[in-house]
């Protein structure tokens, strides 16, 4: 059975809720902000929240936490990671994704469920998902406009690393490109705002969401 | 003979001569500076309640569900499965006319820190806003900013914003008012009291540093009336959400290892109200070094010490051989605790400073005899607010009056302020603001264990037309919207904000309004578990609108059956369902026309009730796609609303002379396919059951004899979701 792995800092808000999203296609397990030890896990969740309260920059001091230091060799070497929110924000920081997250073009907290078309289904987490699929999703953040720098963005396009893209007039934020969510060059490491955790049930948003975690249970571990 | 020498120190903190010569008999001396604060402090209004607690009194506290109820942090009903709900709304009205992003976001961190100070995990805040006509720029800075307030510190928490209402009306254009409720879910095996036990345990200080933020705030801030001129800016509290996440983490981890003897928050008055409060509650003494508080600014006085109201801290009392326990989980979680002081057996607050005693003071004087005042209602003679200045002179067409009437800022979609909160952290959220009456949140994952139901309402002017049946109509509102989702009523919070209770007419509208609440909480069987007084809103123009706001929480057996409050498809059948006798009295028709009615029409209660129970009934046996009240703009309004949220129009003919636009409790729109709609009928029929129409088409078309209205749902959607956003553009 697919084990996940959701990191824990102080300011996290939606562990807990990434976690029961995990429980439904596997076994799942919160791992220490302060630990180096992931414990063995086949998949890293990082969650949304706002990690160390987020005063600095959002994720820029949860980056250098001990636990992300394992995260970043973990992904180097394959593992699948999962940054969602101020997780994708973490991830980007960290390196581990291309990118950055800026504030919202209208400058104020928006949460809103969105649609979200598919682009690449040769990474970690759109693999039980079809070409062009679109999810309904919902959004909620400050800080998730998408941003690189033009030659970064053409090379993002052309590899194929934009993940996930806003369908037409609904970009929430003011992302370049309408863009969503990426990945690595792998296809390993996947960041993107919207929260699939809060899409796994019908009583809920919807439960398209279930797609990302699916996903993960889909594929045997990386090597 | 009076100890009183001028000029009084005690006059400028609030406290009459007569209650300074009650402190002097109290203490069998003078006061030094620092008892003086605080004496003057625990008998505010805000923490003494001088002038309610006699009232307050009328309202019923008992029921078959509660667990806590007044007195404690929050009050709690029982849920099944071993499970409480622990709720409580509270104002912070003042400091948000202040400062209003830090007024409410610091509101929000005090009403949370309530509820997990009984051991309750916060899994949803509501809250319910009052300010100016939109037309002034104060009251669009106060509503942005109050709103970023509150949803930078919910969604920084991590804590859903599930409902709210927010109303304009002129007399809160210098008293704004921000009232916010929270609810938390507790195993009913880890709740935990306040009062202090065990003499010799050890008084742990945890959270944030303590510095001279609010000094003075909420207490002084809240017990007199706000001059037009003072910048009271600096004695705001500053709000730190990320301090109270970890401290709201540290405190359930300690509750479910069980090494806390009692715990209790730190909220108006700081330690001062803390500490006397939990030794009043488990009659012992508590001693405060206050060298030992780990302070933000080096040279405070222990007189600040003990009332500074600085955010995010809480007070424990722990067993000798259990500390060592507690600073361990404090540090996992990078809190600060610290050993401040040890619960004794002399009944007395005893502070030092520097190894001296620097004030010395009997709990229960500070506590429990805070003078009591009766008030001296007196019915005005003269209407006590001017008319609302006519945005409508009636010769428009009833098209046009319905489209002015989705487009006032009482009724527009409040979208635009809820999308600025995160209302679906902790995967409990069915139900989101206007996606039904009611927020509707599950107890456990997928269902199980069923689901709660929670509503906030107080409609001011109408309270203002007729504080008795004011009063009873927003419990009644609360409880319909409850059982358009089917959820049954547990239990009810409520915050009594009015103008100053020393004048006899506004003691006659806080005193009709409590005899309402009591009557209409015994209709509907929602007992009152906790609650909140704000007194004193009133400055240089006039006191607010009398406005009981009351929060009721209830239990639905499956969240898999809740109706949303937007039609769901073509062709299904409407019908009006309740006792419900529309009337322009009051209305928001009457206030757009610059009328303000001097009385409302009386309510049978116990028809009211019945017919709810039916309501109930029919919504949970799964018949039932669309329910919805008729409230602010009548049927018209009520229909095109179910229009608007789903997307798909009505025909609707109702009975000539039918008020379209008249208001009044009872009433309720129930829709869905015909045949299960129509098998309500029998059940529903000695209630009030009247099938008025079918969902379809694009267009929202009433006709009442001859009085046609016919309204393109997308003119209804403009009108009624454009609103807002176009004074923030």
């Amino acid at each position: 059975m697919t084990r996940f792995g959701v990191i824990r800092f102080p300011g996290s808000c939606d562990e807990v809720d990434a976690l029961q999203a995990c429980e439904r296609y596997g076994d799942a397990e919160i791992l220490w902000h302060r630990d180096r030890d992931l414990k063995g896990v086949d998949a890293v969740v990082v969650p949304g929240g706002f990690s160390y309260g987020d005063y600095l920059r959002p994720g820029a001091i949860a980056r250098f936490s001990p636990v992300m230091e394992a995260v970043s060799e973990f992904a180097r070497e394959g593992g699948r990671v999962l940054g969602i929110c101020n997780g994708f924000q973490v991830l980007c920081e960290a390196g581990l994704l291309p990118g950055a997250l800026l504030g919202n073009d209208h400058l104020r907290f928006r949460c809103r469920q969105v649609e979200i078309v598919v682009e690449n289904i040769d990474t970690a987490f759109t693999r039980a998902c079809a070409r062009e699929d679109t999810l309904s999703i919902p959004g909620k953040h400050t800080t998730g406009r998408y941003f690189a720098p033009p030659a970064l963005l053409d090379q993002l396009e052309g590899n194929g690393q934009v993940v996930f893209r806003y369908a037409p007039g609904q970009n929430p934020n003011g992302s370049l490109n309408d863009i969503a969510g990426v990945a690595n060059e792998g296809g390993n490491v996947v960041g993107l705002m919207p929260h699939p955790e809060h899409a796994v049930s019908p009583l809920r948003s919807s439960a398209d969401g279930g797609k990302l975690f699916e996903s993960v249970a889909l594929e045997p571990a990386a090597a | 003979m009076s100890n009183v020498a001028s000029p009084a120190p005690h006059r400028e903190l609030g406290l009459t001569d007569a209650e300074y010569d009650l402190i002097c008999d109290k203490l069998e001396r003078e006061p030094n500076r620092l008892e003086l604060a605080v004496f003057s402090l625990m008998w505010s209004e805000h923490c003494g309640y001088k002038h309610s607690r006699k009232l307050l009194k009328l309202l019923p506290t008992d029921g078959p569900h509660v667990v806590m109820g007044p007195g404690e942090n929050a009050g709690a009903v029982d849920v099944g499965d071993g499970l409480a709900v622990a709720f409580k709304v509270e104002s912070h009205n003042h400091p948000s006319a202040v400062e209003p992003f830090q007024g409410a976001a610091t509101g929000v961190g005090g009403i949370l820190r309530d509820v997990f100070a009984i051991g309750a995990r916060p899994i949803a805040v509501l809250d319910s806003l009052r300010f100016g006509e939109l037309d002034s720029a104060r009251s669009r800075y106060l509503l942005d900013h109050a709103v970023a307030g509150i949803g930078h510190y919910g969604n920084s928490i991590g804590v859903a914003t599930v409902g709210g209402e927010i109303y304009f009306e002129g007399p809160y254009e210098q008293n704004c008012l921000v009232n916010a409720m929270c609810l938390g879910l507790a195993p009913k095996d880890r709740m935990i009291r306040s009062a202090a036990a065990g003499v010799g345990n050890v008084i742990v200080l945890f959270g944030a540093l303590t510095g001279r933020d609010g000094i003075g705030g909420a207490s002084v801030l809240a017990s007199a009336e706000l001059g037009e001129d003072e910048d009271k800016r600096p004695s705001v509290q500053i709000g730190d959400p990320f301090e109270e996440k970890k401290l709201l983490e540290s405190s359930l981890e300690l509750l479910d290892k069980g090494l806390l003897a009692s715990l209790q928050d730190l909220g108006a008055a700081g330690l001062t109200s803390s500490s006397s409060e939990m030794a009043s509650k488990g009659g012992v003494g508590i001693e405060i070094d206050v060298d030992k508080v780990p302070l933000r600014e080096a040279d405070m006085e222990p007189f600040e010490v003990m009332i500074s109201e600085s955010q995010e801290r809480m007070l424990c009392v722990v067993e000798p051989q259990k500390l060592d326990g507690v600073l361990a989980v404090c540090d996992k979680w990078e809190v600060r605790a610290t050993a401040i002081g040890t619960v004794t057996d002399t009944r007395r607050l005893r502070v030092l400073a520097g190894g001296e005693v620097v004030g010395d003071m009997p709990v229960e004087a500070l506590v429990d005899e805070c003078p009591v005042y009766d008030l001296d209602p007196v019915e005005p003679r003269e209407p006590v607010y001017p008319a609302p200045a006519a945005k409508l002179d009636g010769d428009e067409s009833a098209e046009d009056r319905l489209l002015a009437l989705l487009g006032s800022p009482n009724i527009a979609s409040k979208r635009w302020a809820f999308e600025q909160y995160d209302w679906l952290v902790g995967s409990r959220t069915t139900r989101r603001p206007e996606e039904a009456d009611a927020a509707v949140l599950m107890l456990g994952p997928d269902g199980g264990s069923g689901a709660i139901a929670v509503s906030i309402d107080g409609n001011g002017r109408r309270v203002a037309c007729d504080p008795y049946v004011g009063a009873v109509e927003a419990v009644l509102e609360c409880a319909r919207n409850l059982a358009c989702v089917g959820a049954e009523p547990l239990g009810l919070t409520n915050c009594l904000n009015f103008g100053n209770p020393e004048k006899p007419h506004i003691a006659w509208q806080l005193t009709r309004s409590v005899e309402g609440l009591r009557d209409a909480c015994l209709a509907v069987g929602a007992p009152v578990v906790g609650g909140n007084v704000s007194l004193y809103n009133e400055g240089g123009g006039g006191p607010i609108y009398p406005t009981p706001v009351v929060g009721m929480v209830g239990k639905l057996p499956d969240p898999g059956t809740v109706p949303w409050s937007g039609f769901r498809e073509a062709g299904h059948a409407i019908a009006l369902v309740g006792p419900f006798a529309p009337s322009l009295a009051g209305s928001e028709l009457e206030k757009l026309r610059g009328g303000l009615s001097t009385e409302l029409a009386p309510v049978d209660l116990a028809r009211q009730a019945a017919a709810l129970d039916v309501v109930r009934t029919a919504v949970r046996s799964g018949a039932v796609a669309t329910a919805h009240d008729v409230s602010e703009g009548g049927l018209a309004c009520a229909l095109a609303e179910c229009a608007i949220a789903g997307g798909i129009g009505a025909r609707v003919e109702l009975d000539d002379g039918f008020e379209l636009f008249g208001e009044g409790p009872g009433g309720v729109l129930l829709a869905g396919r015909r045949g299960d709609i129509e098998g309500l009928a029998e059940a529903l029929h000695p209630h009030g059951f009247q099938l008025i129409g079918e969902t379809g088409g694009d267009r929202v078309a009433i006709a009442a004899g001859v009085a046609t209205l016919s309204v393109p749902v997308a003119a209804a959607l403009e009108a009624h979701g454009g609103s807002l956003p176009s004074r923030f553009e």
